[in-house]
């Protein structure tokens, strides 16, 4: 079988994808993939359709072998990679032979890492989808010994590389109001937008709790509304003052008021900025954050376009004098990107 | 004296669809318009619309706000909302009566006590309240196949409590805001622990991996602790002892 061996397993790596849409109505949430938009840029590295499967990974990876000649691709969280001892840059596109080993982490940026596979990740899907969601009894966390099948590869491109939109160290995140944002006094919404929030260490695929100096944002008759829809990026208010931000695998419907919502394409800084990173949360209209999220829209859509090689030959740079040849494709405050262990 | 009646509302949920909401406490009537309402859109057929769903008093239409804009569909849904009177519409045919076996209250359901004293209710009254209701499921949400049931009486109008409790089980059934929900899986949650059954909600590898449907009807009858126990040994299928029979 074409397929991966885990021959060592961190404790959280699970198959996911771009979610299993559909199920509102019977009380099954999206769910997929944490970072949709590294999703995304694993699929613009190999020249695949985003919708397949992918490894996600959390605090490390694994090591893996491979029983065919594959090609992967690394995106979202940096971690540390290598084939057989020599080092992998990551956000970028590799070939891994058969029998080579494959070891992936511990993480050095961000919470979410993506293993993608050209063919993507196989297997049977259940209601339309691979994503892994424990919670709901779907899927399973990969361990030791699993042989994960990988689909057929049409692509041959490896050693490419794209710049990944900066989103693993907390930062801005922008937020429209929704249904029950109204509900909350003027005094408490300002008071959101001027705090600075830590992620909270306790954050998972469902939600991410944000800590803050100074009393909550509890709204006192917020404690009997009725339960409603909920979507992801939902921050919601529990009953002592607290905000999470509602991921992924956020339940259908909730009883707790929502103060607004994160837009989709600010969605992955939220799931990728790690334990004590400071995030900010800034209103804007509706209008302004549909505008936001059609430009996002759009430029996932070209991000096949700014898929360059790894390594440039300079005979072949028609611009040459257009490259910031210092920089590169690393990034100077990320540390052992590319160097040798 | 007479409240003003609630105008139905359609607002925005995040850049993720509209919501249409009609009203704003958990009312059967609100409750029927919901379910009729979602089905007469869906039944248009709007491209624009990826999914629908119902909750207690809305329905929800997915829909990219980003590339359809929020403005026209609100339109659209505004003149459907205006053709008739949904608070008038009837519930969905071949609903199903279930009537679900469930310890009340000790250490299954440690919160009994708590609740009927929030209700203003002996324990021995709350045990009778939750065990001669007849049910409707209003809703399922916030897991999968997870019902709201509801109505019960007006002094169940108990708040959720403040913070959270970590983690009441699956099959759980937990009270606040006139309802009882029944949990899916493991769940923490600001509602009060009451009962305890084995009922699975969620049946991924069965046929019908939803049981219950909006509208179906549910019956909780008291068991023992024991009783539980022998449910709970035998239960591959997840039906937790309850008894299925078609309404009318």
């Amino acid at each position: 079988m074409r397929g991966l061996i885990a021959r060592a397993a961190g404790p959280a790596m699970a198959l996911q994808d771009l979610g299993r849409p559909g199920f509102l109505a019977h009380g099954l949430t999206h769910g997929g993939a944490a970072d949709r938009h590294a999703v995304c840029e694993g699929a613009a590295l190999l020249r695949q359709a985003p919708d397949l499967a992918v490894l996600e990974m959390v605090g490390t990876g694994g090591t893996f072998e491979a029983t065919e000649d594959v090609r992967i691709a690394l995106t979202g969280a940096v971690m540390a990679a290598q084939v057989d001892g020599r080092a992998l840059a990551w956000n970028a596109s590799h070939a891994v032979a058969k029998g080579a080993q494959l070891t992936i982490g511990p993480t050095r940026s961000g919470t979410y890492g993506y293993l993608h596979v050209g063919g993507g990740f196989a297997g049977a899907a259940v209601l339309g989808s691979r994503a892994t969601h424990l919670s709901c009894g779907l899927g399973a966390l990969v361990r030791k010994g699993d042989i994960l099948p990988v689909g057929q590869d049409k692509g041959k491109d490896v050693g490419m590389t794209l710049i990944p939109e900066a989103r693993l160290n907390g930062g801005a995140v922008r937020v429209v109001p929704s249904m029950q944002t109204g509900d909350f006094d003027p005094e408490v919404r300002e008071r959101f937008e001027n705090t600075e929030f830590r992620r909270d260490p306790r954050a998972n695929r469902q939600g991410v709790r944000m800590d803050s100096d100074g009393e909550g944002f509890s709204n006192p008759k917020a404690l009997s509304i009725v339960s409603e829809v909920i979507v992801p990026g939902d921050i919601q208010i529990t009953g002592d003052g607290t905000p999470f931000v509602l991921m992924a695998e956020c339940q259908t419907t909730g009883g707790y008021p929502r103060i607004g919502t994160v837009i989709p394409c600010d969605l992955p800084r939220v799931a990728q900025a790690p334990a004590g990173a400071v995030v900010r949360f800034a209103f804007v209209t509706r209008d302004e954050g549909a505008a936001i999220q059609a430009r996002a829209s759009t430029a996932l859509a070209k991000l096949s376009g700014a898929v360059t090689p790894l390594v440039r030959d300079p005979s072949t740079m028609q611009d040459l004098l257009n490259y910031q040849l210092v920089g590169g494709v690393v990034s100077a405050t990320d540390p052992a990107l590319d160097e040798g262990e | 004296m007479q409240d003003t009646p609630f105008v139905p509302t359609i607002r925005s949920v995040g850049l993720n669809g509209l919501l249409v909401t009609f009203d704003d406490t958990a009312t059967d009537a609100a409750n029927r318009a919901a379910i009729a309402f979602r089905s007469a859109v869906d039944a248009q057929g709007w491209p624009e619309i990826s999914e629908s769903s119902s909750t207690l008093v809305s329905a929800f239409f997915r829909v990219d706000l980003a590339e359809y804009g929020f403005d026209r569909l609100s339109a659209r849904l505004s003149d459907v909302l205006g053709s008739r009177d949904w608070t008038a519409a009837s519930l969905p045919a071949g609903r199903a009566l279930w009537t679900i076996p469930a310890v009340f209250g000790g250490p299954r359901a440690p919160q009994l006590t708590e609740a009927a004293e929030a209700a203003g209710l002996s324990v021995a009254q709350a045990q009778a309240d939750l065990t001669s209701a007849r049910l409707r499921v209003l809703t399922l949400g916030f897991a999968p196949g997870q019902p709201y049931l509801g109505t019960l009486g007006e002094a169940w109008n108990i708040p959720r409590q403040v913070g959270l409790s970590p983690n009441i089980p699956a099959g759980a059934l937990v009270a606040a805001v006139r309802q009882i929900c029944l949990f899916t899986k493991d769940t923490p949650t600001g509602w009060r622990h009451v009962g305890q059954s084995a009922f699975a909600c969620f049946r991924p590898s069965s046929d019908t991996p939803f049981p219950l449907s909006p509208g179906d009807e549910v019956q909780f009858t008291s068991v023992t602790a024991a009783e539980l126990e022998r449910i709970e040994a035998h239960n591959g299928d997840g039906a937790g002892g309850a008894l299925r029979e078609m309404l009318e």
